[in-house]
């Protein structure tokens, strides 16, 4: 089918970008990233300073913290996760709607930090896939920011509609 | 009343097998079965309102194994006394003081879980820091720190974790460090 030329039309004129689906599709995604504060140990407290007026991680679209999974894209994993809580924090996991994300904040959720014994998971990646781990025990808020950013750049990088929309795209083709 | 005091009269009324002072504190160990009467004795007679801790000892090795330590506090003279009542491994059940002070409850659950002796008379012996279904007893000698597997599907699992020679060392020598620490990754490594 050949497209019809679009004829120059003085409404619209400025007002259309061209663009790719994915780019704007994981624009769109990338700067509105509603956290589930999986709020575990003292991680958290940096985690709610990050979210306070002085660091703001409303500049990045993520001050939407939600606390049900069923509403929120990146799971932020702040502090010690106990073998008791572990399959709790991947229920919760489990019930956030895709594409999701998770950030390993701290040294605790990333590798069971300084506590290797009986009672820590050694690290949130044995159950759930991280995408951002952050180091520091704990991080400061610009490090989580950073973990943030390099999330978004990485969402930045997602082939959003050929890996998430595979039967739409057949349908079309 | 001076702790002193508290002390001897304690000592009369019951059969104290030892007494330790030690900077001014002090000790009386007493048999199993006059902890409770001891302790009741104590907070209706000598007002030892506060129970400061309960807690527990495991004499890995000795005979008997185990040790149970009341810290008793009264707010009204300002005194601390200690009891002490030894536990053979045989026998791994002790009195409940729950009746006595209602703050022993969760004390002698947390004994329960990580020392593993029962509490009897206790109004609700479930395990308090790990999961109800946990087969060890962590807090124990012969327990390694590093952990043992387990696995109550749906519930919780463990596993060992790595030591690497120890919780906070890191040994010198081959391999490098990176390899050696659990998931540490290499650069560009994905």
């Amino acid at each position: 089918m050949a497209i019809a030329p679009a004829a120059y039309d003085s409404k619209v004129e400025g007002n259309i970008i061209i663009s790719r689906l994915d780019a704007c599709i994981n624009w769109m995604r990338k700067n509105s990233l509603w956290p589930m504060p999986m709020g575990l140990a003292c991680c958290a407290i940096e985690m709610m300073a990050t979210a306070c007026a002085r660091f703001d991680i409303a500049r990045f679209g993520a001050e939407v913290m939600r606390f049900s999974p069923r509403q929120s894209d990146v799971m932020i994993v702040a502090g010690t996760v106990t073998y008791k809580m572990a399959l709790a924090v991947k229920r919760i996991y489990d019930q956030m709607p895709e594409p999701k994300w998770v950030i390993a904040m701290g040294a605790c959720a990333s590798s069971g930090g300084m506590y290797r014994s009986y009672a820590v998971l050694q690290g949130i990646d044995h159950l759930l896939p991280v995408d951002v781990y952050v180091s520091g025990c704990p991080p400061r808020p610009e490090a989580l920011l950073e973990g943030l950013m390099k999330l978004q750049r990485k969402i930045d990088l997602e082939r959003a509609i050929y890996d998430q929309k595979k039967e739409l795209l057949e349908a079309l083709s | 009343m001076t702790l002193e005091e508290a002390a001897s009269k304690l000592e009369s009324q019951f059969k104290v097998i030892a007494r330790t002072d030690f900077r001014g504190e002090v000790t009386l160990e007493l048999g199993l079965v006059q902890i409770e009467p001891a302790c009741r004795f104590a907070k209706e007679q000598l007002g030892f309102d506060f129970l400061a801790d309960l807690s527990s000892v495991d004499n890995f090795g000795d005979e008997p194994r185990f040790e149970i330590v009341y810290e008793l506090y009264s707010l009204i003279s300002n005194i601390h006394l200690r009891l002490k009542a030894r536990l053979s491994e045989d026998h791994l059940e002790a009195p409940s003081v729950t009746g006595i002070w209602a703050t022993a409850n969760w004390h002698e659950r947390e004994v329960y879980d990580m020392m593993g002796i029962r509490f009897s008379n206790h109004p609700d012996l479930r395990r308090i820091l790990m999961w109800e279904g946990y087969p060890y007893y962590p807090l124990r000698k012969d327990f390694p720190l590093e952990g043992k597997p387990s696995d109550m599907p749906e519930v919780a699992f463990s596993e060992p974790a790595p030591l690497a020679g120890g919780p906070f060392v890191s040994v010198p020598g081959p391999p490098h460090i990176a390899d050696r620490e659990p998931r540490a990754r290499h650069v560009g490594e994905d």
